[in-house]
């Protein structure tokens, strides 16, 4: 054998043994990954699709949180800045001044203009809401055009004479303390349903923490059950 | 960082993750759900004030209280009313329905005239003036032909002032054919008259009874003043367990009031009668019926000798020498065992009472077999007493002037009634409907010119109708005052529309088989919807176009002025109330209660001596079984067909709403299919299988429908539901299976002549 050829073979065999060592290598990295590789891989496989899950969440998070319920409901104004306190502190009889029970059970809910002319025939004070109040509304003879918060489908009968002069409940039980309101809150019109916000409540996310915060069915079954009244379908939807 | 699909499938499972986690996908899709409510094309009544008024429903003989619900000019709901008397608060699904029958598309919207052919549906609108003046000149006619009497009038089989009215009407203008449709009072107005000498309706104590033993009646399927027969039902299974009461039923057909029942007792179809004296037979033999009142208030219950000195046998003897259980086993199908059985705890119970009238009671039915059962209510002495029967009362009202005839009107209603009611062959009845196409038919061609149809529809109701359609080919004038296009007024030549009940005044008379005298008052809770008018309004200006003595006899302004005039001192109360009730009425007792001419309950019926002699005298005059055999042969008609009757539809002059046919179930009504009821042995011998298509056939007439395999009817029979089967009205309801009156054929009760029919014989084809 030559020299040559001895050299080659001692190249052969160290080849053949570097093949042997960089197989055992790659053998054990598979078993324990060296430092570099595994923070490459851990960017690449945990941390950018967390961060780009994480966008998509965040972002539809935003979307149905907060854009959402904007392009859900439509505002509308009242047409007169009415404020409950001043009235409250006005009258004698105090809600049931304007909130009362007709003869045959029916309620005034919502107080025709005839109503406020009893007492705002011409103006009695100085502020631009009483003034539009005489001019546009009392003076022409005109209703006033308020929109309803608490205003229940068309399938749904619902007696106040039942619930209060009955079942003795308060007013604030389901509509809040509205009498002490100074303005009147903004009216919100569901887009798709045409229903007031009220019915589902302001938030969003149909969470109650007062009784007066919902007025869906469930909220109506719920009282219904608590304090023993019928919850058959009937004793609503006649 | 590159947009590849692994990103976008992690932007996408953040996105949703992100948007489960809000309020969107709850909010909305209860958004949505809302949404579909309140499509624009969905009808919601305007806005408007919310009010109630109360009337009464005049759909059936029921009679119930409604309050109807309005907002602004729109009725939105019928509901039962609080504190009426019959029902109470509550209502049946046709009352409920009413509201489909106002507003649908089955009104008819002002005067018409027919201008294609009979039947073709083709109208022309024309103005109640002229509508009038061509019914007026018709008849004007007719009486200076002297033809007056061959103008007939069928009206609804109700007592109201104003079927009274077309009544006087024929009277003064000079013709006795003034007909009411049938009905099972008409039998038992004359089983009562028979036996009690007072020809009412029977009035059942149904909330005191303790046993009820229903001969067929369907007494949760619309029998008697339906609402309140169904609260009765649900007193007797509501009380405790010691004086809950105990329902049995005799039927062929597994009914629903059956399948309720403490007891079931399938006997052969029309063989009813002679269960009740097999029973009566156990109870006269076990001495167990009520002596005090057999013994001293009774008449021709034992053997008696007559002024001549001839022999009877009574009612005892009769029910021992031939209505022992074992005889009466071999005709109804029952072991003797049970009939005893049955008898016993019949007769020993606290308040038993029988009743009487298959079904809802809409039928006429066999006169002897009515006497049986009523003999039965006698025999333990349950007559005028509480839980127990007494003839139906009813409040008084004014009675109108007697009709000053002419000498055209004399003549004309001398004249003998077509249908032969009150003739020697048919003594004791007022009017024999079912009888009247036949008459029509058998007579030469226009024996009738002149036809007034009021609050009825014989073209569908009355049996047998290819002879009904018949008889109407024979009559050139038909005039219709309907509501609604049904089938008569679809073969009219002129419909003169009248108001729905809830757009008029009128008087509605006891609710059937109530033991408490009510008046109530219909009244118009809308304005009319139509171009329509008051059929009594029309009827008096009719009259008084006329002129001469038919005027005269309707001496009132209009129908409003008649009806107060009518109710007398009892017009504010009705005007305030909606009604009057004799709420303490009590039946007379049994000193004074009966008003036959021996003065007693009668067994034996002196008043049928006089009747045909084609059966022994004796047997004549007392309640006893006689088959009642539909038309066909055995051979060739080898099974038997029964109408089934259900609360969930209407089978009467009202066709069924769409409300009602939608509660039908699809082993009724499965598109336009009807199904008939079947047992699935005699299905087998015909190789049948649930489904499948036969032709049935009667001798009157064959009709395509399906196999509803069911346990519960005898073997042999076939029950069909009755209702269907109209070629009138609506899409909603023509051409929806079949009529089961045109299958049956009439089968005259041999005494009373009027409608005894139970059923048809049949044959099935497989096809």
């Amino acid at each position: 054998m030559s020299a040559t050829e001895e050299k080659e073979q001692a190249v052969s065999g160290q080849a053949e043994q570097g093949k042997e060592g960089g197989e055992q290598a790659a053998g054990r990295a598979e078993i324990k990954p060296t430092s570099t590789l595994s923070r490459a891989k851990l960017l690449k496989f945990l941390v950018l699709p967390l961060l780009v899950f994480g966008a998509g969440f965040v972002v539809n998070l935003f979307i149905g949180w907060v854009i959402f319920p904007r392009l859900l409901y439509s505002e509308k104004d009242q047409p007169i800045d009415f404020s409950h306190k001043i009235h409250v502190e006005a009258v004698e009889e105090g809600c049931e001044s304007c909130h009362f029970f007709g003869e045959d059970g029916t309620f005034s809910g919502v107080p025709g203009a005839e109503k406020c002319a009893e007492c705002h025939e011409e103006r009695i004070g100085i502020h631009p809401e009483e003034a539009k109040l005489v001019e546009e509304y009392i003076l022409p003879g005109k209703e006033i055009p308020w929109h309803i918060y608490a205003r229940q489908p068309n399938c749904v009968y619902f007696s106040h004479a039942a619930h209060i002069k009955m079942a003795k409940l308060e007013c604030v039980t389901c509509h809040g303390p509205v009498g002490e309101s100074i303005h009147v809150k903004r009216y919100q019109q569901n887009r798709i349903t045409g229903y007031s916000r009220d019915i589902w409540g302001w938030r969003i996310s149909g969470i109650k923490t007062n009784s007066w915060d919902r007025m869906k069915m469930d909220d109506c079954a719920d009282c219904h059950k608590k304090s023993g009244a019928r919850n058959d379908c009937f004793v609503c939807h006649k | 960082m590159k947009l590849d699909r692994r990103t976008f499938v992690q932007f996408s499972l953040g996105s949703a993750a992100g948007i489960t986690l809000s309020p969107l996908p709850w909010k909305l899709t209860d958004d949505i759900a809302i949404w579909t409510q309140n499509w624009s094309w969905v009808p919601v009544p305007e806005r408007g004030e919310v009010s109630s008024v109360n009337s009464v429903c005049n759909l059936c003989p029921g009679g119930c209280g409604i309050t109807v619900r309005k907002v602004g000019d729109r009725c939105t709901k019928i509901e039962g009313r609080h504190g009426y008397p019959v029902n109470n608060g509550s209502i049946c699904i046709l009352g409920e329905s009413g509201l489909q029958l106002l507003y649908g598309p089955w009104r008819i919207p002002s005067p018409l005239r027919r201008a294609g052919k009979r039947g073709e549906g083709i109208w022309e609108k024309i103005s109640w003036e002229d509508a009038i003046t061509q019914v007026v000149q018709k008849l004007r006619a007719l009486r200076q032909k002297g033809e007056s009497h061959k103008v007939a009038c069928i009206s609804g089989p109700n007592s109201g002032t104003v079927s009274q009215l077309f009544a006087r009407f024929l009277k003064a203008y000079g013709s006795p054919n003034f007909v009411q449709m049938a009905s099972g009072r008409d039998t038992e107005e004359l089983a009562m008259g028979l036996m009690h000498g007072t020809a009412s309706p029977v009035a059942y104590d149904l909330e005191h009874a303790s046993f009820i033993l229903s001969f067929g009646s369907g007494l949760i399927e619309g029998w008697g003043s339906p609402v309140r027969v169904i609260k009765a039902h649900s007193i007797w299974r509501t009380r405790n367990l010691k004086e809950r009461a105990t329902v049995v039923q005799i039927e062929p057909r597994l009914s629903r009031t059956a399948a309720k029942a403490d007891n079931w007792y399938p006997v052969r179809p029309g063989t009813e009668a002679a269960l009740a004296l097999g029973l009566a037979h156990v109870i006269v033999k076990e001495s167990l019926y009520e002596h005090r009142f057999i013994d001293n208030y009774t008449f021709g219950f034992e053997d008696w000798t007559d002024s001549s000195g001839g022999n009877h046998i009574g009612f005892k003897r009769l029910v021992l020498t031939k209505y022992a259980p074992e005889a009466v086993s071999q005709v109804t199908g029952l072991p003797p065992r049970k009939i005893i059985d049955l008898a016993r705890k019949f007769a020993k119970a606290k308040r038993p009472l029988a009743t009487w009238g298959r079904g809802k009671g809409s039928r006429q039915g066999s006169l002897y077999e009515c006497m049986a059962v009523h003999a039965l209510n006698a025999l333990v002495g349950n007559i005028n007493r509480e839980g127990g029967i007494c003839p139906q009362p009813e409040v008084s009202t004014r009675t109108w002037p007697e009709v000053e005839q002419d000498e055209i009107a004399r003549s004309g209603f001398g004249m003998p009634r077509l249908d032969g009611a009150g003739t020697d062959r048919y003594l004791h009845v007022k009017y024999l409907p079912e009888r009247l196409p036949q008459a029509i038919n058998e007579q030469q061609a226009g024996a009738v010119q002149a036809l007034l149809v009021h609050e009825a529809n014989p073209y569908y109701t009355m049996l047998d109708s290819t002879a009904v359609a018949e008889a109407f080919e024979r009559i050139p004038f038909v005039v219709s005052f309907s509501t609604y296009l049904d089938e008569t007024a679809q073969h009219a030549d002129i419909i003169l529309p009248n108001h729905h009940c809830l757009e008029r005044w009128e008087d509605f008379h006891t609710p059937i088989g109530l033991q408490k005298p009510i008046l109530a008052l219909l009244r118009p809770v809308v304005p009319p919807q139509f171009d329509t008018r008051h059929a009594g309004d029309v009827i008096i200006n009719i009259a008084k176009r006329l002129g001469g003595s038919v005027a005269k006899a309707f001496p009132w302004k209009d129908y409003e002025t008649l009806l107060k005039w009518t109710m007398g001192d009892k017009w504010n109360t009705l005007e305030k109330r909606g009604f009057v009730q004799e709420a303490n009425y009590k039946p007379p007792a049994w000193e004074e209660a009966f008003k036959t001419s021996s003065g007693k309950f009668e067994f034996y019926v002196k008043a049928l001596e006089r009747q045909g002699a084609s059966q022994p005298q004796d047997i004549r005059c007392l309640p006893h079984y006689k088959t009642v055999e539909p038309e066909g042969d055995h051979a060739n008609y080898p099974l038997t067909l029964i109408p089934a009757e259900s609360i969930r539809l209407a089978n009467g002059a009202i066709g069924n709403p769409p409300f009602c046919t939608k509660a039908l179930p699809d082993t009724v009504l499965k598109g336009n299919d009807l199904f008939v009821e079947i047992n699935p042995k005699t299905a087998s011998n015909y190789g049948l299988s649930e489904g499948d298509s036969i032709i049935l056939e009667t001798p009157k007439a064959r009709a395509k429908v399906l196999v509803h395999l069911f346990e519960g009817i005898m073997p042999e029979v076939i029950a069909i539901p009755s209702g269907l089967g109209h070629t009138a009205y609506d899409e909603f309801l023509a051409h929806k299976g079949v009529n089961a009156n045109k299958l049956m054929g009439v089968v005259e009760d041999p005494v009373s002549g009027l409608s005894a029919t139970w059923g048809a014989r049949a044959r099935i084809i497989k096809v």
